[in-house]
């Protein structure tokens, strides 16, 4: 019964989505009465509590694992942890979908419950582009990925009892990743609404903004908590693979990054109207595209994921139909967009706009590099582009963006003076030359490395220029929120470069209660012991490590091999210190009764996800500040008007 | 109309037709060798098992042409494709194999269990060979001519619809 | 049905290093062993991480479990042991394997749009900075 409701509530917040779409449209079309206009925000409303009903619908055949439902009994099992029971419900291909159309839907429903700051025609547009891109996706679900499906006969028992799985990175990092995909799609729909009525406002900017900020936010976490899942998991030290699915979460996060700041401009000064459409076309394209090369598997990624050609085509004809349409639209119209005010090249917005110019140098870097062997597949040959292409290709755009985000802030908008900021540029660039001489002459650094610390010491510096002068208690929000995600790229930079520059490695085979040195530490293994688990047996690696002089503190990596399925893996050992993580992993057994481990030390490396989180807190402090703002704006309006009401 | 407007739906475009043409296309995971049509490098590998000979390069240039299957006790294809040598075999191909780190014992085993249609088999233990032949899995096999040239690689293991063709390279190979 | 079990099973092979059948035979002597001299460790360090495991799924030789990673590295620290560039070890595998066994792509007719589109990306972004900052104002 409980499915039932579900898939009832699906169709009906399908139904809703057609009827917000169809009336959507006569509206802007101006053919219909204001009895069809007034049904789209309702619409949209209804909508989003439906789709929820479905979604918790589904959370509760999970819960109660209701095994004649084939989703469940494919992915869960009775004996579960309740929030694993719970987190399966979207770690399959047709729950997560649920959960994408559902978050769609909630925001396409908070949108039309509590935006009134644009023109009702534009937010009629909006509504209509927000209810079709929904449509296609409960087609998608409904069509042939239901997530409520029967068994003809119920399972006797749930076949996802693998522990394996049961990992809470693994059960809240993909939705994460989606709000922020999802989220985007908000800035997609005000951009072909705005498209549609031509109404480009600052307004708009305004209105979009926060659905900006908060995807990125969630982004922003996602990539994070990834990178720190892989460095952690996969038992090598890297963090980074620019690996297809890495790639396909960062190009919405760069897209993103663009777009909020265009927003920035558009916002406060009415230029960079037709350029803030396309990145909000852009960044929910880079949202669906990525999750189609994921799901589609026409890449090949260390992160596996569930392939399906079928619907590899179906999510193809989606984003033929969405971002095809939108960027359609965009040549038809953007033409007849004035790009608004003008300003200096020195100025907020000139600085704003070279770093858009790089952000999307980046992106299409990034983009052609991830598809680029795709391409050559096509005709039969097979290269590789890694690190050693994405690292320096990319540099060529991120550095100079980098010197121009550590003075860019302290530009005042429309018209500024070198002159003016003269001494704090000169302040950035010297400490850039003195990082420089000061690395090199510590030790031999490559070229990379070497530039990225001294960028992150220059921007650590300049990024905290704006508070100069300032009265801290009277600082807005948001501008707290722009100081300390900037700063929190200096970190993470920071926390890469030293990575890459001064991380020790040491593979040794030692008996037990021989030592082995890595950088300052010195690592005893004390002894080799097996430890069974529910579905796997281990060996563990006691080990003793002290830095330098300091008490030894013991630490015990495992290489697991489990049964069902067969297969191994290593759980690396970690110690944090400030300075940096020892990161040890424990090997095979070598010849002579010695044991492989492989040690690492990582000076400074959790600067990288800390750096990480800080640009999160940043977006968070911007996001807050954006919405007080707004509201007090929205109070103050509407006293004038009250007053004015008063006032005969 | 401003023609730079389009690009972006141009470039969209192109994407679509790619994806869609990869979607249809069979997915294969195989990594050609760049040394077909080239003289086998130099190697002298241990026999793998006692009582058959190890397999070396100057071996080759005796004007037969052989089959080289590179395999493992380990590997489950090359069990599925055990009764395809044999086969390849009694229709009078000269087949020599590769065991890639494997023990004397298990390959002994393997074959006990399997067939032994090699008339010689060398021991790599470290995948040396293979990497020079740019062979990048178990099983694969190589047609090699009567001069020592690689004339085709096979990747995979042989099904019984691949030995009329394998034959019939080894045919072309003699000529 | 069984496609679900395919799913999962791909779900769970991202946490694998190393699924299914397996040799039992002890790694290769440089799998996992550095060599003494630390410049030329650091050189072949350098060069795996830009050589790709053939058998993994995107990874490099340097990150991966797969023992024919290992062979691998332990071909490319006796090569660079023995004096050989890494460019000279990295052509040697790129004759056996081609283009696909090196992340770092080299000029050629098959990768040369790699580097001609981050210059036209060079020259538009100077375009687009130039005619909109000079429109300005």
């Amino acid at each position: 019964m409980i499915a039932e409701i579900g898939l009832a509530a699906l169709w009906l917040a399908a139904a809703l989505a057609a009827l917000q779409l169809v009336a959507g449209a006569l509206a802007v079309r101006g053919g219909a009465g204001s009895e069809i206009a007034a049904l789209i925000r309702p619409a949209a409303v209804v909508q989003g509590a439906l789709a929820s009903v479905s979604f918790v619908m589904l959370l509760w055949v999970f819960a109660v694992t209701d095994l004649s439902v084939k989703l469940v009994a494919a992915n869960s099992h009775s004996m579960k942890p309740m929030v694993f029971k719970l987190a399966g419900a979207w770690g399959n291909h047709e729950g997560s979908m649920l959960l994408w159309v559902t978050v769609m839907a909630l925001a396409g429903g908070l949108i039309a419950l509590v935006e009134r700051r644009l023109p009702e025609r534009t937010m009629h547009a909006t509504l209509a582009a927000q209810g079709f891109v929904g449509l296609g996706f409960y087609a998608f679900l409904l069509l042939s990925s239901n997530p409520f499906e029967r068994l003809a006969l119920p399972a006797a028992e749930g076949m996802g009892l693998n522990p394996l799985l049961q990992d809470i990175g693994l059960a809240f990092h993909p939705p994460t990743l989606y709000f922020g995909y999802v989220g985007l799609s908000i800035a997609f729909s005000f951009a072909v609404g705005a498209l549609i009525t031509r109404q480009v406002t600052p307004e708009f900017a305004r209105a979009m903004r926060p659905w900006v900020l908060g995807a990125w936010v969630f982004l922003t976490l996602g990539i994070t908590a990834g990178s720190y899942w892989a460095y952690y998991e996969l038992g090598w030290g890297g963090w980074w693979f620019w690996d297809p699915v890495e790639n396909a979460s960062l190009m919405p996060w760069l897209a993103a990054t663009a777009l909020l700041h265009s927003a920035g401009v558009l916002a406060a000064r009415d230029a960079l109207r037709a350029w803030t459409i396309m990145l909000g076309v852009v960044a929910f394209s880079m949202s669906m595209m990525g999750t189609f090369l994921v799901r589609s598997g026409i890449l090949t990624s260390v992160h596996a994921f569930a392939v399906d050609p079928e619907r590899g085509t179906f999510i193809l004809a989606l984003l033929a139909l969405y971002i095809g349409g939108a960027l359609l639209l965009f040549a038809l119209r953007a033409g007849t967009i004035s790009e608004g005010e003008r300003f200096s090249v020195t100025s907020r917005e000139g600085a704003l706009v070279f770093n858009n110019v790089m952000l999307s140098a980046i992106l299409a870097i990034v983009l052609m590099g991830t598809l680029y062997p795709l391409l050559t597949e096509a005709f039969d040959t097979r290269v590789s582009v890694g690190p050693p292409y994405f690292n320096p290709v990319g540099a060529i755009f991120v550095v100079p963006m980098l010197i121009v985000m550590a003075v860019g802030p302290l530009l005042r908008w429309r018209r500024d003076s070198f002159e003016r900021i003269g001494r704090e540029a000169a302040l950035v660039a010297a400490i850039i030359l003195a990082a420089l001489v000061l690395v090199s002459i510590i030790g031999d650094v490559a070229i990379l490395p070497l530039l990225s610390l001294a960028l992150a010491a220059a921007l650590a510096v300049g990024s905290l220029l704006p508070l100069k002068g300032r009265n801290l208690r009277l600082l807005p929000i948001a501008t707290w929120g722009m100081v300390i995600a900037h700063f929190g790229i200096a970190v993470a930079l920071f926390g890469m470069a030293s990575e890459r520059a001064f991380s020790k490695e040491r593979l040794a085979a030692v008996m037990p209660g021989e030592a082995a040195q890595v950088g300052p530490w010195t690592v005893t293994l004390e002894a080799v012991e097996p430890v069974a688990g529910p579905n796997w047996t281990a060996i563990e690696g006691r080990m003793s490590a002290r830095y330098r002089d300091g008490d030894p503190t013991t630490i015990a990596p495992q290489a697991r091999s489990f049964w069902t399925p067969p297969q191994e893996t290593t759980e690396s050992a970690l110690i944090t210190r400030w300075n940096g993580q020892l990161y040890a992993v424990m090997g095979d057994q070598a010849a002579g009764g010695r044991w492989q481990v492989r040690l690492w030390w990582k000076p400074f490396v959790t600067f990288i996800w800390y750096g990480g989180m800080l640009v999160a807190l940043g977006g968070v402090l911007a996001l807050i500040g954006r919405v007080l703002s707004d509201l007090k704006r929205r109070s103050v309006t509407r006293r004038i008007a009250e007053r004015k009401a008063e006032t005969p | 109309m401003n023609w730079r407007l389009w690009i972006p739906l141009a470039l969209f475009a192109g994407f679509l037709a790619l994806s869609a043409y990869q979607l249809n296309q069979p997915k294969d995971e195989f990594v050609e060798s760049r040394m077909v049509g080239r003289q086998l490098p130099y190697f002298d590998l241990a026999p793998a098992m006692p009582n058959q000979p190890g397999l070396a390069s100057a071996q080759f240039t005796d004007g037969t042409p052989r089959l080289l299957n590179v395999f493992a006790s380990w590997c489950l294809p090359c069990i599925a494709e055990a009764p395809q040598l044999e086969r390849l075999q009694r229709e009078g191909a000269e087949i020599v194999g590769v065991a890639i780190r494997d023990r004397p014992a298990d390959v002994a085993r393997f074959l006990a269990q399997n067939g032994n249609p090699y008339s010689a088999i060398g021991s790599d233990d470290l995948s040396a060979l293979q990497l020079e032949l740019g062979s990048s899995g178990v099983p694969e096999t190589f047609v090699i001519d009567g001069k020592g040239m690689i004339r085709y690689q096979h990747i995979g293991d042989i099904r019984a619809g691949d030995v009329p063709m394998l034959l019939g390279k080894l045919r072309e190979a003699r000529q | 049905m069984k496609r679900l079990i395919l799913m999962i099973a791909a779900l769970v092979s991202c946490f694998s290093m190393s699924v299914s059948a397996q040799d039992t035979m002890p790694p290769a002597p440089y799998a996992y062993r550095q060599l003494d001299d630390p410049a030329l460790e650091a050189k072949a360090q350098d060069l795996m991480e830009t050589l790709r495991c053939l058998k993994c799924q995107s990874q490099s030789i340097a990150d991966s479990d797969a023992p024919m990673a290992g062979d691998m590295r332990h071909q490319v620290r006796l090569r660079i042991a023995a004096g050989e560039s890494p460019d000279a070890i990295r052509g040697w595998l790129m004759e056996r394997y081609g283009d696909y066994v090196s992340y770092k792509p080299e000029i050629s007719a098959s990768t040369w749009p790699l580097f001609a589109v981050p210059m036209i990306l060079v020259l538009l972004a100077g375009v687009i900075l130039l005619r909109r900052l000079r429109n300005s104002t």
